[in-house]
């Protein structure tokens, strides 16, 4: 916590319109366009992403500190293994015995 | 003899190791709840004889809700810009707005709630409703604990007054909220617009 | 809930347990009493937070279930070793099974191992502590609430029975209508929040407190794995937290994640409970792996063969760790390409660890091995071993694996990886390490009865199943006919067992033995070893180091002791800073177990009153400013003047 002065918080307030911005585009992809819906939830995911990265340089100052790096890869680290338990169980659960539905 | 120095020290290297505990804390945050998400999209078109997402799910409440919660993530990076530059009072106020925006989602989604219980979606219904109160519910537990939890640190910053200690824990609590931004994101993506759409 | 449901009644064996665990508790108090111990008690084990003491408990919980889990594992071996034998019905074998996993790899494995993580990884990193002190002693008490509750439904209310797995639809309610499970369901969650929590502390640790100059290429292999360990847990207990509230939310709330006929799936709880469960596996293997390389470098007074290789390959087994849960279930019905991409990342686990083995036997190559009984665990676990990992690769084909997919050959291997790979790791580590904790040796002589019945024991009770398995005999069989002919194999099983036992009783008489007769002075360093925690007092003071070592490179202590230069310097010497005692660990994890029990019996209301001191120990522990003290520079001196002699 260092006791530096800062200015006003221009990161934050871009930081905020951005995602405000990215909600709405997201709301009207998936409403108002005629899209495929597997194209649809590629744009959904990414715009997804992209908020979430928002979040976590803007708002949450990911790369502060002496950790910046470690919290990086510790990120890095997570989302990976977020994917494996996503896609890996929705592999596993219905490509094979589950195609009942 | 330089034990009054000593401690500051410390303080400094204990709050430091608070700080990337919790990330790494977040890390398994993050795991949890694609759990969560994996059980869900395993789930979600098993309705069994019950309503399915876009029977239930009403666009315009989910968006405020989302509106409130980003704007909430937004003033609570406010609080810890006024905390920065040493200003208690500003770190107060921002915080109680963020804490009042959490309320208001909480109350939002205890209605929807309610509303789905109405249309005949309760957690016992099928193992998509499971899935979707359980995801929503832990979501709304982690907003409660939150909201509880930055309402005692408020009262502790307002006997101490900004310190090293009172600071990092206020800095985590935000950490924690901005999570709680991202996973809403996701909830909103791939619970909400995915259900709406397909 | 009449009385007579509450208690489980009706079974003599039961009903002798019970008595005698209460004649025990009753003993016990009484005894504490007279002894005038509650204060002291309180005040040096229940409210510490110092590593050590948290690790010397961790270890003795950990002694006690290997005891009850033990006594699960002879009562199967019993009703089986001849055909059509009747000492346990069917029921009573399926909750015997359930509790011996369960115990076993839960609340037996887990907390040795975690024990002497906390004992050793600070001490060997040049650190004062962890980096949470309360934390961990928050982990600890979790962990034993919610071990004591697990053990508790073999009294009141009926053990579990539906496989440490606990697989639906059997472990439903409709299947499974007892408390049982919601014993397996509650009494987990409580244990892994606290194991969690030791992972998230370790990874700190071991990242901001390691002494000076100790950088990421000379830490102890021992230290290595531990802190990949770690991230595994960090990785793997949150789903582990998610599939128990699955299933307590089935069993409690009717909700129907895995009910086919609602829309549920079964296999969704197989998938999430592998998902922990497989990196559950490494999380228990991995640490045991450090140890054994510490044990045998210090014994072949050589340096770890391919530190580099061994630091990449612990690496390796962790990620590839994530990618092998579905080889517990190829024969459930999988897509060809599902249980093909499994088969593969299954067998890749087999270069690292084989890495691994080659580094060990290479360390031992030209080296001046002295068979110290910890050493000789070492050396038996590496064939062992072997073995286990073998017939791993023979399962991990899953074309193969539809022969013996849950047969006795599986449980044959299981046993062949966690018993060397485990409990051998942790009587290795008992034996290295005991002076450090306590300040004397284990008995040597004792040690090799202790080693050569359990390890012959442990061959006869095993590699028998192997073959019964290939015949055709699926695993958790309560009994089976005279015409099977398997009567003859089981048999020398179950004597296998009975061996095995012994060896147990021999470490409990060993530590007996050694409290009362061994001798205290051993000094400080009384195997030559090579890492830090040799380098102060044994047993440890409760400070560690009175000064922090610098460290220029791997075994640094090791070439220190060359030169001569492990003595302490008098102006080193400043006041050193520890974390005070604190209630509110033991409380708060006291207040989850009431919470557990009350959640258990679905007595809601009582459970809700129950979490309100969960709440008050949260805040409570939220206004605590306690900033610990700092022992003089005096007192430092006298306490380092009594093992050192005089300072320089």
């Amino acid at each position: 916590m260092s006791a530096k002065s800062q200015g006003f918080p221009w990161n934050l307030l871009v930081g905020f319109i951005l995602s405000i911005a990215l909600t709405l585009l997201a709301v009207f992809v998936a409403i108002y366009t005629d899209f495929s819906n597997h194209v649809i939830l590629w744009v959904l995911g990414v715009l997804a992403i992209f908020q979430a990265i928002i979040q976590l340089f803007m708002f949450m100052h990911v790369t502060e500190g002496k950790e910046g790096i470690i919290n990086v890869i510790n990120m890095v680290n997570s989302i990976i293994l977020a994917l494996i338990i996503v896609f890996g169980s929705i592999w596993v659960l219905t490509s094979g015995h589950a195609s009942l539905h | 003899m330089t034990s009054h120095t000593t401690p500051l020290e410390y303080q400094s290297k204990q709050t430091q190791m608070n700080i990337l505990g919790f990330w790494i804390f977040l890390g398994a945050e993050i795991v949890l709840f694609s759990t969560l998400f994996a059980s869900y999209f395993v789930l979600e078109h098993n309705t069994a004889s019950g309503p399915a997402g876009q029977d239930i799910f009403i666009l315009k409440d989910v968006l405020i809700q989302t509106f409130i919660l980003l704007t909430s993530s937004f003033t609570s990076g406010l609080a810890i810009h006024s905390m920065r530059n040493q200003d208690k009072r500003g770190l107060l106020i921002w915080m109680i707005v963020t804490l009042l925006l959490g309320a208001g989602f909480l109350y939002m989604e205890i209605n929807e709630f309610i509303h789905y219980v109405h249309e005949g979606a309760t957690i016992q219904t099928s193992g998509f409703t499971a899935a979707l109160f359980t995801l929503l519910g832990t979501h709304g537990a982690h907003v409660t604990f939150g909201i509880i939890w930055i309402s005692l640190l408020l009262v502790q910053l307002v006997r101490r007054g900004i310190t090293v200690q009172t600071s990092s824990k206020l800095f985590i609590a935000s950490l924690y909220w901005h999570f709680l931004d991202v996973v809403w994101i996701f909830i909103f993506t791939f619970v909400y617009l995915k259900g709406m759409v397909m | 809930m009449s009385l007579d449901e509450f208690f489980v009644t009706g079974d003599p064996l039961i009903l002798a347990s019970q008595i005698a665990i209460g004649l025990t508790m009753i003993g016990l108090i009484a005894l504490i009493t007279y002894l005038k111990r509650w204060k002291w008690l309180w005040n040096e084990w229940f409210t510490t937070v110092d590593h050590k003491k948290i690790g010397i408990m961790y270890i003795l919980a950990g002694v006690l279930m290997f005891f009850r889990g033990g006594v699960d594992g002879l009562l199967m071996k019993a009703q089986t070793s001849r055909p059509e034998l009747d000492i346990l019905n069917a029921q009573h074998y399926d909750e015997i099974f359930t509790t011996h996993g369960v115990i076993m790899i839960l609340f037996m494995a887990m907390p040795m191992l975690i024990g002497i993580m906390n004992v050793v990884i600070p001490l060997q990193i040049g650190a004062r502590d962890v980096a949470f002190p309360k934390l961990n002693a928050f982990s600890f008490w979790t962990f034993f609430a919610g071990a004591m509750l697990f053990n508790l439904s073999f009294v009141i209310g009926g053990s579990p029975d539906a496989g440490w797995t606990s697989y639906f639809p059997l472990a439903g309610k409709e299947f499974t209508p007892g408390v049982g499970n919601n014993y397996y369901a509650v009494s987990l969650q409580i244990a892994g929040i606290g194991t969690l929590a030791t992972g998230i502390n370790f990874i700190v640790t071991i990242m901001k407190m390691r002494a000076p100059g100790l950088s990421w290429m000379k830490l102890p292999i021992f230290t290595w794995s531990t802190f990949i360990t770690s991230i595994i847990i960090v990785a793997a207990f949150p789903i582990l937290t998610i599939a128990l509230l699955f299933m307590t939310l089935d069993r409690l709330f009717g909700t129907h994640f895995f009910t086919v006929a609602a829309g549920g799936d079964p296999m969704l709880w197989l998938n999430l409970f592998w998902l922990w469960g497989h990196p559950e596996v490494y999380i228990v293997v991995l640490p045991a792996f450090g140890m054994f390389s510490e044990v045998i470098a210090t014994f072949s007074r050589k340096n770890l063969y391919g530190y580099k290789s061994m630091v990449f390959a612990v690496a390796g087994i962790a990620f590839l760790s994530m990618l092998v849960w579905v080889h517990h279930f190829y024969t459930m019905g999988n897509s060809a390409a599902v249980n093909s991409i499994f088969s593969l990342t299954t067998m890749m686990i087999a270069i690292p660890t084989g890495v691994k083995i080659f580094n060990w036997l290479f360390t031992m190559r030209k080296g001046r091995i002295e068979f110290s009984t910890a050493m000789l665990w070492s050396l038996a676990f590496i064939p062992c071993f072997t073995i286990g990992g073998v017939t791993g690769v023979m399962l991990a084909m899953a074309a193969a694996d539809y022969q013996y997919h849950n047969t006795m050959f599986l449980v044959a291997h299981f046993h062949y990886v966690l018993i060397p790979g485990v409990v051998f790791a942790v009587f290795a580590a008992l034996y290295y390490w005991w002076p450090k904790m306590f300040g004397f040796k284990l008995n040597e002589k004792i040690g090799k009865w202790h080693f050569w019945l359990f390890v012959i024991g442990f061959n006869m009770t095993f590699m028998p199943m192997f073959f019964v398995g290939l015949d055709g005999m699926s695993r958790r069989m309560y009994t089976y006919a005279e015409s099977t002919g398997w009567g003859a194999w089981l048999g020398f099983s179950a004597v296998g067992s009975l061996v095995m036992a012994a060896g147990f009783a021999a470490l409990c008489y060993n530590i007996y033995w050694s409290f009362r007769y061994a001798s205290r002075n051993v000094g400080s360093d009384p195997w030559n070893a090579r890492t830090l925690e040799w380098a102060t007092a044994s047993p440890a003071p409760h400070y560690n180091f009175a000064v922090v070592p610098q460290v220029e490179q791997l075994d640094d202590f090791w070439y220190k002791k060359k030169k001569g230069e492990t003595g302490l310097k008098k102006k080193d010497l400043k006041p050193v800073h520890m974390p005070s005692n604190s209630w509110t660990p033991i409380v708060l994890a006291a207040a989850f177990g009431v919470v557990g029990f009350f959640l258990v019996f679905e007595w809601f209301t009582l459970a809700i009153v129950a979490s309100i001191g969960i709440v008050i120990g949260l805040i409570a522990n939220s206004f605590d400013y306690d900033d610990g003290y700092h022992i003089p520079v005096e007192e430092l001196e006298k306490e380092e003047r009594e093992w050192r002699g005089d300072l320089q």
